[in-house]
């Protein structure tokens, strides 16, 4: 078992696939470390959020995620 | 009554809201929104995609904060998601009310949340290449109108 990451928008474009396996445990600093090659500063930009297990984290470096969990990595949503 | 929905096909907005305005009997009015993919600039197709855990959620909580702002009696709000060509209905938000001002404003409220607020993801197919779309401003001033 490990951690699902799903990327949402341009971020699976840039990860190359709509979501990625990752292993647990995962805090912020090892994610951005697991991430930064493809989606670079994306990652620590203010503007992607953070969603564990369909909510939204308010501090993204609160993020505690284990195997068996959902990260999702969200963008600006879109505008009319 | 609240009715959302995330539909992964094509719709039609008359059956929509012919069921949704049966559902009110007594009604003084239903206002309705239906927008459509755009046309022109060489658009050929718009996707939109979602996070499940996230979208129909937002929806429902935006669809609970009408009904408690303005004086209705039912609110529906569909939105499509996945591809879709110009002129296909992409989202329609329905109110009913005893008195007009409330349905009206219901909508337009409802309207304003869902393209800046909501968990979507827009990109369109213009000349054969797909292009991300961003945000615009406007579409936070928009929002800004009912703080």
């Amino acid at each position: 078992m490990s951690i699902r990451i799903v990327f949402l928008g341009r971020l699976a474009d840039l990860a190359g696939a709509p979501e990625r396996e990752i292993a647990g445990p995962l805090d912020w600093p090892a994610l951005v470390e697991a991430l930064r090659g493809d989606l670079g500063e994306w990652v620590t930009g203010d503007k992607v959020k953070l969603a564990l297990n369909g909510a939204v984290l308010a501090d993204k470096a609160a993020l505690r995620a284990k195997d068996g969990d959902e990260i999702a990595l969200l963008p600006p949503v879109s505008g009319g | 009554m609240k009715d959302v929905r995330l539909l992964t096909e094509p719709f039609s907005p008359g059956q929509l809201v012919g069921a949704f305005t049966d559902a009110h009997p007594g009604l003084g009015g239903v206002c309705t929104f239906v927008g459509e993919v755009r046309g022109g600039n060489g658009i050929e197709a718009l996707e939109l995609s979602h996070y499940e855990p996230l979208t129909l959620t937002g929806m429902d909580d935006l669809a609970e904060q009408a009904l408690a702002r303005f004086d209705l009696m039912g609110v529906l709000i569909a939105h499509r998601v996945g591809e879709m060509r110009p002129g296909e209905p992409i989202v329609l938000v329905s109110a009913a009310a005893r008195h007009r001002r409330a349905a009206i404003q219901a909508v337009d409220f409802a309207m304003d949340h869902l393209k800046s607020d909501a968990w979507f993801w827009k990109r369109e197919k213009r000349d054969g290449e797909w292009h991300w779309i961003e945000p615009r401003p406007e579409d936070h001033a928009d929002l800004a109108r009912w703080d």
